[in-house]
């Protein structure tokens, strides 16, 4: 794992997909147990705060998958999620991201 | 001198029975404990919302299911914290996949208290978030104005399903002043405005049926949940459309109508399944692909063209591919196609479709004697007419009656589905009973199924609910047992109970009247029994044992096609 960049995994076909979404407590595990339950593993995440607070945004980089169409099907019906846009593989976020999780 | 505006002061738990008498909720059952007695002392006060008293939280969230599948209106469920929220959780799970609006209303430790392990804390909205449509953590009083509506708005829209409200013991004591005019509140929740159907797709649906050969109509829970099933049965009669219904959109249309098919799936008809494999389109209503519907699905319609009408996006193309996706209300999208489908009379169709029929009908072996498996459920219809209400618990019982009882009427028809919920009858057949009071409401159960839940025999006998509880009692987990022997080597093995409970006296403890119909002299002796207990106002047990040897057949081993019919 250690071993692999940030590119290198992105060429195992990730995808990046944004979420406008309500921001309090049990966001988070709304959106994230909707992949956990499905066995299906978020690579990367980021969230910050917009505005006011009163919405988030949130980052997920996912592995490109059989199952990624149902995935943002069942995203765009929580409740707290406000939009979804789908993104290809390269995002600047994880990619500035990467220096901080450089050894 | 200006006038105040006038406000008035409420707790959340004033406010939250005030929310909820002004969303029309009228019986709620629950159970009470120390993180919802500030709710309860409010919910006393009221004069417009009767409690029933569960003797078990699932049996509170049972009753308000059977009170919903009944009449489609959110019923309301209450439990308190810890213990009592876990007990709530297979109700609201069983009502997750069956999309059941109910809501769910638990009370939770104080905020200031939550995440110490305080006494019966437990992380409810977490629990939750899986089994429900969505739940809410109330943190302030003044939320509920807007939470307690927005719950039954979600419960209600789209497709429906359970809500939870987690409401923490301070936000129930919290007092907050409010607007004495209660029109200045945020109004009670009702569905949101239907979906626009797209009428392209419309267009090439109504092309594709007008043009097929062999097209079958293939409806599910959605038809009943959407209240279109007139508009299900006349597209299937003005577009000569056999029709086949899963076990959730049973009564859909009347499940002896000339054009049904009945039951499709892993214990249907032979004939059912048969026309399945020849159709050349299939017009999936308001039915999401269950496994136990399709069988193995890469062989399931195999020949057939895929047009499937669902209001929730994502049951299109989850299981199946559909060639043409509706996303939308299946009533609005039946009266959309209806003046769009050629009225014809598929004379071959049909003609195969009735030689199937005669060729390979559901045998029902012993169906005239009343008290075998099929003839007691044959009895029972004979003995009640289509104002009956019929729940199930979970097992071989439950498959007999879905094959055998003439379903006719939509919500005639409550039983766990997508969950398989043993225990689910009787508290659902107690809801059913409570909401529509001048109904006959029938249990069908099993001696496994009818000891996880029996305790609700007390809120029955408490409550005089005319549910007549028919209990086949094979002293076995039948269905369990009838798979050990298909498909385990009859390697029969904790499924069949060396002690068995004296029914008849356990009904009898909990103050509900009982009849055996074991101890008729013969057939006319049993069907009189049986009669005089259906009709006689009250709830009653009516006892009945059945061969553990008989099964449900035909049967389609789980994971084989729906052409690999057993039995
Ligand atoms: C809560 C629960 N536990 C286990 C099962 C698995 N199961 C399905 S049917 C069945 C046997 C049901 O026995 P009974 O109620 O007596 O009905 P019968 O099949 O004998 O008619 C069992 C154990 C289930 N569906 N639900
Ligand atoms: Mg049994």
């Amino acid at each position: 794992m250690n071993a692999s960049t940030q590119s290198e995994r992105q060429a195992l076909a990730c995808t990046v997909v944004e979420l406008d979404v309500n921001n309090h407590a049990g966001v988070m595990s709304h959106v994230v147990g909707l992949f956990s339950r499905r066995a299906y593993n978020v690579e990367g995440i980021v969230v910050l705060p917009q505005g006011d607070g009163a919405t988030s945004r949130i980052w997920l980089q996912v592995n490109e998958d059989a199952r990624l169409e149902q995935m943002i099907k069942q995203v765009e019906k929580l409740e707290d999620v406000l939009a979804v846009r789908r993104h290809g593989n390269q995002h600047p976020v994880f990619e500035r991201l990467e220096e901080f999780t450089r050894a | 001198m200006t006038t105040q505006p006038k406000t008035i002061t409420l707790t959340g738990a004033q406010l939250a029975v005030r929310l909820l008498e002004r969303q029309g909720v009228r019986i709620v059952s629950g159970i009470p404990g120390g993180a919802i007695l500030p709710f309860y002392d409010a919910l006393s006060q009221s004069q417009a919302i009767r409690h029933v008293l569960a003797r078990h939280e699932q049996g509170a969230g049972f009753i308000a299911q059977g009170m919903t599948r009944a009449t489609g209106v959110p019923a309301v469920c209450l439990a308190s914290s810890g213990p009592g929220a876990t007990n709530l959780l297979t109700a609201i799970a069983d009502a997750k996949l069956d999309s059941i609006p109910i809501v769910a209303i638990t009370g939770q430790v104080p905020q200031s208290m939550i995440g110490t392990d305080a006494f019966q804390e437990v992380d409810t909205y977490g629990l939750t978030i899986p089994i429900t449509k969505h739940n809410f953590m109330v943190s302030s009083a003044h939320e509920l104005l807007e939470v307690i509506p927005r719950a039954f708005r979600l419960a209600l829209s789209g497709r429906p399903g359970p809500v939870l409200v987690d409401i923490p013991k301070d936000v129930q004591v919290q007092s907050i002043e409010l607007p004495a005019d209660e029109s200045a509140w945020p109004a009670p929740g009702v569905a949101d405005p239907l979906p626009e159907v797209p009428a392209e797709p419309l267009a090439i649906a109504a092309e594709m049926i007008n043009g097929a050969q062999r097209p079958l109509l293939y409806l599910g829970g959605g038809v009943v949940h959407s209240g279109a099933s007139l508009l299900a049965t006349a597209l299937a009669e003005k577009a000569s459309l056999p029709t086949v219904m899963t076990l959730m959109a049973l009564g859909a249309m009347p499940v002896d109508h000339p054009l049904s098919l009945s039951m499709l799936g892993m214990h249907a008809a032979r004939c059912t399944n048969l026309a399945l494999e020849e159709c050349d389109l299939l017009i999936a209503v308001g039915a999401r692909f269950d496994d136990r519907a399709t069988g193995k699905l890469s062989q399931f319609c195999p020949q057939a063209k895929i047009i499937h009408v669902d209001i929730d996006p994502s049951e299109l193309d989850k299981l199946k591919a559909a060639h043409v996706g509706l996303h939308g209300d299946v009533g609005q999208v039946l009266k959309g196609l209806l003046p769009l489908v050629k009225p014809v009379i598929r004379e071959e169709w049909l003609g195969r479709v009735a030689q199937l029929k005669r060729d390979f009908p559901l045998v029902m072996p012993k169906v005239e004697d009343s008290r075998s498996h099929y003839g007691l459920v044959k009895a029972v219809a004979d003995a009640l007419d289509d104002s009956a209400a019929i729940a199930t618990d979970v097992g071989q019982h439950q498959m007999w009656v879905a094959q055998a009882y003439p379903l006719r009427r939509p919500r005639q028809w409550l039983t766990s589905g997508g969950l398989g919920t043993m225990g689910f009858g009787v508290p659902a057949a107690l809801g059913a009973a409570l909401a529509e009071p001048e109904r006959t409401v029938v249990c069908f159960t099993g001696d496994g199924s009818l000891l996880m839940n029996i305790q609700e025999f007390a809120t029955l006998a408490e409550e005089e609910a005319n549910v007549k509880v028919v209990l086949m009692n094979n002293a076995s987990l039948g269905l369990v047992y009838q798979q050990q022997t298909l498909f385990y080597g009859e390697r029969t093995f904790a499924s069949k109970y060396k002690g068995i409970p004296d029914f008849m006296a356990l009904a009898k403890a909990f103050g509900l009247d009982a009849v055996d119909l074991d101890e008729a002299a013969d057939d006319a002796g049993a069907r009189a029994m049986l009669g005089e207990a259906l009709n006689r106002r009250g709830p009653c047990l009516i006892h009945v044992s059945i061969d553990v040897a008989e099964k449900v057949f035909p049967m389609v081993p789980p994971g084989a096609a729906n052409k690999e019919m057993i039995g």
